[in-house]
């Protein structure tokens, strides 16, 4: 189909040297520091995997993983099912679908540190409307005081905040459905569980592959947001693998440490989303409809 | 779809969720500080302006929402601009590692901002560009570029390639083929972009924060520091929030027809 031709190579080079500038540099410099102890500005020792070794024996760092890693499959538990039950429930055109639109899209433009700003007041007891409704309901609940209120209210944030991604994806899926495959299913008398299932569902894959690895890779790096409300805490309860990371980077002057930590973290990162990719795509080849 | 008696309640439950927290904060920016911090009131006893007043009268408040503006601007001209003819190569041509630079590109999304703070800083340090607007857009484009790349990209596998090789054989040159047939055709995907792009940049705060300190200095950034320089100043806080939230809902109604088209079309 397309033209083979090694000049489109021209075309890609402006991308190339500024995503080289921004990213390919700086990751060399993380390569750079991740093998040495750097004791001053020209004191340097090269100390080969030591780092490494040291990263991956740290329990703080395990803790702190697996809290990540229950945070961000929660997050797709509940972001995606509800993303495309609100998709479905938004009409298809008009003034309403208009506005369902914009007033959806809100969250996904206030700035982040901004919408930790907002839940850390809407969730206090005593001048937040949330924490005192809670309060009021008898359940008794304190974010900045309890590990699993402050897990929670982080959690309800994300779904808050980001929900409106998947919903967006997923209302342009259904957008796309041609008229035709309805009428079908309208003539075999198919149920509504049976349209969704084999009509919507499986044209859905292509946005529902790209919102899973979206909200996964973003909520695995989700950083303002949780330092803004919690600071990480109480205790260590909300303190996500970045936070952790920025600890120790710029709190305690580890570089060495920091930056093994780094390519460990982006590693896990690229496994997850290669293998979320891969298994998402052998799914759809099942059904081809 | 799901019936009338169903859908309804349910999208207005989940938009009032929605909307509460933004209310919230709207309420707050109207209060006085003794209201806020004294009593649980769901809307102003005492309706007042001088939250915003503060924020529109004083230079080190709205100077922090013009440096937004421009780096965002900045950051936003530049990732189309170069993703532009990167997504065409992408979609007309196959050429050496193609797939595997595409998926390359991908991943220069996963790599966590908080990577790439200090390297960011001390390369950025070096080049003389800290504190400058370029520095934080140039930062933001690590993000940005990829998925311009993508959503472009998408776009343009939906022209046919018979109107490349038509304005070709009609003795156009690539780049005036490119912008003066090429670019109308693909116009709505252009604004989607750009939309996300503006998006991604402007709600990031960790890489802005940490490469600007005066000069630059990001309204994300100002509201943390005023803040704990005044004790808290919950009503100017909020009216800050608030504010924050006016250009992305304005961008948004602007673009509001093309969005979900742009991402049923693009690669996404």
């Amino acid at each position: 189909m397309k033209t083979y031709n090694n000049r489109a190579w021209f075309l890609i080079l402006p991308v190339l040297l500024t995503v080289a500038f921004s990213a390919i540099l700086p990751l060399m410099t993380i390569v750079n520091y991740s093998v040495q102890d750097i004791l001053g500005p020209t004191q340097k020792v090269f100390v080969g995997t030591e780092w490494f070794k040291d990263v991956m024996r740290d329990p703080e760092l395990h803790e702190a993983l697996l809290r990540q890693l229950l945070f961000s499959l929660s997050v797709l538990a509940i972001q995606i099912p509800l993303g495309i039950l609100i998709a479905l429930a938004m009409p298809a055109s008009g003034w309403k679908a208009s506005l369902s639109l914009v007033l959806i899209a809100l969250p996904l433009l206030i700035p982040w540190n901004v919408v930790g700003t907002i839940w850390q007041i809407f969730g206090r007891g005593d001048i937040g409307l949330l924490g005192y409704a809670i309060n009021r309901a008898g359940i008794d609940y304190n974010y900045t005081g309890d590990s699993l209120d402050a897990w929670t209210t982080v959690l309800a944030m994300d779904v808050w905040h980001w929900t409106p991604l998947v919903v967006l994806l997923c209302y342009a899926g259904l957008r796309a459905i041609p008229d035709a495959y309805y009428q079908a299913a309208k003539i075999d008398g198919a149920s509504r569980w049976a349209v969704f299932r084999f009509i919507q569902l499986p044209k859905l894959r292509n946005v529902l592959m790209i919102a899973v690895l979206l909200r996964f890779m973003d909520s695995f790096m989700i950083y303002t947001e949780p330092f803004v409300l919690t600071g990480g805490g109480p205790g260590n309860a909300t303190t996500f693998l970045s936070q952790y990371l920025t600890q120790k980077a710029v709190g305690q002057f580890d570089l060495g440490p920091a930056a093994a930590f780094s390519l460990i973290y982006f590693f896990i990162i690229l496994l997850f989303c290669f293998i979320l990719y891969n298994w998402m795509q052998r799914l759809g080849t099942g059904d081809k409809s | 779809m799901m019936s009338k008696r169903l859908s309804t309640p349910i999208l207005l439950l989940y938009l009032l969720a929605s909307l509460l927290p933004i209310y919230w904060m709207l309420n707050m920016s109207l209060k006085t500080n003794e209201e806020i911090v004294g009593v649980m009131s769901m809307w102003p006893q005492t309706l007042t302006l001088d939250n915003f007043k503060t924020i529109f009268t004083d230079p080190s408040w709205y100077s922090g929402y013009i440096n937004s503006m421009i780096y965002v601007a900045i950051n936003t001209v530049l990732s189309v601009g170069v993703a532009l003819p990167a997504a065409y190569a992408f979609s007309r041509y196959s050429f050496l590692g193609d797939k595997h630079l595409f998926f390359w590109l991908l991943t220069n999304r996963m790599t966590p901002p908080a990577v790439f703070l200090l390297p960011f800083f001390q390369l950025y340090s070096t080049v003389g560009l800290m504190d400058t607007h370029l520095a934080v857009a140039l930062a933001h484009m690590v993000f940005n570029v990829p998925l311009a790349v993508w959503i472009l990209e998408g776009f343009m596998s939906g022209v046919p390639k018979e109107i490349d090789e038509t304005a070709y054989i009609d003795g156009y040159s690539f780049p005036k083929f490119f912008i003066r047939i090429f670019l109308p055709l693909i116009k709505s995907g252009v604004g989607v972009t750009a939309f996300f792009c503006f998006m991604f940049s402007w709600v990031e705060l960790l890489l802005a924060r940490t490469l600007t300190s005066v000069d630059a200095k990001p309204i994300a950034a100002v509201m943390t520091r005023t803040v704990s320089a005044a004790g808290m100043d919950w009503g100017v806080l909020a009216a800050a929030g608030i504010l924050t939230i006016v250009p992305g809902a304005l961008v948004i109604w602007f673009v509001r027809h093309y969005i979900a088209k742009g991402f049923a079309m693009g690669r996404v």
